[in-house]
């Protein structure tokens, strides 16, 4: 089974400034890290792999630096790593990065299964791994708490909604993106941290995907931002204690208040 | 500060540190309350190669020496001394194996242990015979293709959770310590049974138990080394594992160290931190040179051993005992500074001191080291 990894390397901060000149995140004097909910998708790779067989393969669209978060994947159990990395992904947008990251897997040859993070911490926008499976024309299931069976090019998985879960059936290929209920992640091993020291990072600039260079970057990328704020923090609700039938009768009539 | 580690010690530092962090420490305090043995972590040790880090390669370990032994205690007893001494204990149970096993026993016993499948321990100590080895009390008869074991050995760290038992017996009683043999005993072998568990001030994560053996027939290939070589294989072991104790201790006095300073920084009295206290400052600045002074005799001792020096026993008996009184006086120390709040188990510093205390108590206690020492130094006086 192949399987492909997308991570995404974040600031290590749950406090993200944002420039309000640029309106972009401020990654400057932050350390970086892979994006917490991708360390999830990276377990859930490596058990698919030791389950099944076959390859795990990380992938990133990055700066150089994101090199970093790919051997932490590879310490961590993942077997290649790709770095995909050039100035003309500057300022993409999700849908220039869906584009980019499908590119890059489409050369990675036969693929199974794509898992992503649910979301980038950062930007916590959720929209690259649908983007994703679109472009590569395959089925998705998003929000992931588990994988139930993989069978026959099949597979079904638990889906999270706010309800509950669906259990979802597909064939494959498809995408996953995963939520942090699906698995605990491991630590790295020795010998994986080892091994992460030596491994060779593939590289893939803009030419070498085969891309269309109008969709890629800055150019690529409809997406503006017009104002970033913080949301003002939510009021103190009212509580109503006492006997349940005034309280009741209370409300309906601070409703009907509110309503006229 | 600067060890001159290479970038693979560094490498399994930081791995070590990160597994003390992330799992152990948010446990500490319940494997010390409910007394459990911490199989959960010791899986995760297994998980991240830790196992097996000073045994060699070619029986599945990682290939390093005492050194990476002893950085692996120190990191781990800086979250909990109990809960390493599940790897610890194991390296002392090992250690025999290493040094006399043949290469039989060498492919049968250290891949296990290597891995992670199989915990270690070591039986020497018996209700009669603690300082003084030569007041042992069991037996081992050979019948025949076995040897017939019969006696108690108590205080036996991992006992009853570990596999596999170096135990020191007397083939020959007359003989005195020359008349002492060490065996490899497997768990489940009819007659070894396991009596008491100790409840302790502290390392209470740690299971420290009786070890019977009842006509326990074990084949003769288990013997180490050879018959009546027990003693010396005994106190070599010591020589390879005391450096272990003191990383250990090390560990300890930092993990209470880090506590105290972070507190001493954050703790407002008089409208200032007490750091800011001169008095503290000075009790700051000597702990931390004690820690120092420590880590550099522990890690000069390893590698002493794992350059294959050839007599490193007073090596071993200052580093465990220096830095395992340096252990004692920084925690003590550490209490004080977290005041009222360090004699209660809401804060870590009272467990640090209560598990520092059996640093200068186990695997020789710390009069006997200085015996050791003090031997040495009018043996070799004698010599020039």
């Amino acid at each position: 089974m192949n399987i492909v990894v997308c991570i995404k390397q974040v600031p290590d901060t749950t406090q993200v400034k944002i420039d309000p000149e640029t309106n972009t995140l401020i990654r400057e004097g932050v350390q970086s890290i892979i994006n917490p909910f991708d360390m999830y998708a990276i377990e859930e790779g490596v058990r698919l792999k030791e389950r099944f067989g076959g390859k795990t393969t990380v992938i990133t669209m990055g700066p150089p630096q994101a090199e970093n978060a790919l051997r932490e994947a590879i310490a961590l159990g993942c077997d290649d790593a790709i770095l995909v990395s050039d100035r003309a992904f500057a300022g993409s947008d999700t849908l220039a990065t869906g584009y980019t990251l499908a590119n890059a897997i489409k050369r990675t040859g036969e693929f199974d299964i794509i898992i992503c993070g649910k979301q980038a911490s950062d930007g916590d926008t959720a929209q690259v791994g649908p983007g994703i499976a679109t472009q590569l024309d395959i089925p998705q299931i998003t929000y992931v708490k588990k994988i139930e069976k993989i069978e026959d090019k099949t597979l079904v998985a638990e889906r999270m909604t706010e309800e509950g879960f669906e259990i979802i059936q597909t064939s494959l290929p498809c995408l996953l993106t995963v939520v942090k209920e699906i698995n605990e992640p491991r630590l790295p091993s020795l010998k994986g941290k080892m091994k992460a020291k030596k491994a060779e990072i593939i590289s893939w600039k803009a030419i070498d995907i085969d891309a269309d260079e109008g969709q890629l970057g800055l150019g690529g990328s409809p997406t503006w931002v017009s104002k970033i704020f913080t949301p003002p923090p939510r009021p103190k609700g009212e509580i109503f204690d006492g006997d349940p039938e005034e309280a009741a009768t209370k409300i309906v009539h601070l409703l009907k208040d509110r309503l006229n | 500060m600067d060890y001159l580690l290479t970038e693979e010690q560094i490498m399994l530092r930081d791995l070590c540190r990160e597994v003390a962090e992330e799992k152990i420490k948010p446990v500490a305090a319940k494997y010390d309350r409910e007394e459990k043995f911490p199989w959960e972590i010791v899986k995760i040790l297994a998980q991240s190669d830790l196992c097996g880090v000073y045994i060699p390669e070619e029986y599945g370990g990682m290939g390093g020496g005492i050194l990476e032994l002893c950085i692996t205690a120190e990191e781990l007893s800086r979250g909990c001394a109990g809960i390493a001494l599940s790897f610890a204990g194991t390296a002392l149970g090992t250690d025999p194996i290493l040094l006399f096993g043949n290469e039989d026993q060498k492919k049968k016993y250290l891949p296990d242990i290597a891995s992670g499948k199989k915990l270690a321990a070591y039986g020497i100590t018996e209700p009669a015979a603690g300082s003084d080895v030569s007041a042992m009390q069991t037996t081992a008869r050979k019948e025949g293709d076995y040897y017939v074991l019969n006696g108690t050995k108590h205080f036996i760290t991992n006992g009853g959770e570990a596999e596999i038992y170096t135990i020191v017996a007397m083939t020959d009683k007359s003989k005195g310590t020359r008349g002492a043999s060490v065996f490899i005993v497997e768990k489940d072998t009819p007659g070894f049974t396991f009596g008491k568990k100790e409840e302790k001030l502290g390392i209470r994560a740690s299971s420290t138990r009786e070890l019977i053996f009842t006509d326990c027939r074990i084949p003769k290939e288990n013997l180490l080394g050879r018959e009546g070589q027990g003693f010396l294989i005994a106190m070599r072991t010591f020589d390879m594992s005391r450096p272990g104790i003191g990383a250990q201790a090390v560990g300890i006095a930092q993990g209470a160290f880090d506590a105290a300073l972070k507190y001493a920084t954050e703790r407002v009295q008089f409208g200032k931190s007490i750091a800011s206290f001169q008095g503290l400052q000075f009790m700051l600045a000597d702990m931390a040179t004690q820690i120092e002074a420590a880590r550099a005799l522990v890690y000069s001792a390893a590698r002493q051993i794992d350059a294959g020096v050839k007599d490193v026993t007073m090596q071993s008996s200052m580093a465990k005992m220096f830095a395992s009184d340096v252990a004692m006086q920084v925690t003590t120390d550490a209490v004080q500074i977290f005041g009222g709040y360090g004699y209660i188990n809401e804060y870590p510093v009272e467990k640090f001191m209560r598990d520092a205390k059996i640093t200068q108590i186990y695997e020789g206690t710390n009069q006997i080291q200085r015996s050791i020492i003090a031997l040495n130094l009018i043996k070799e006086s004698k010599k020039k």
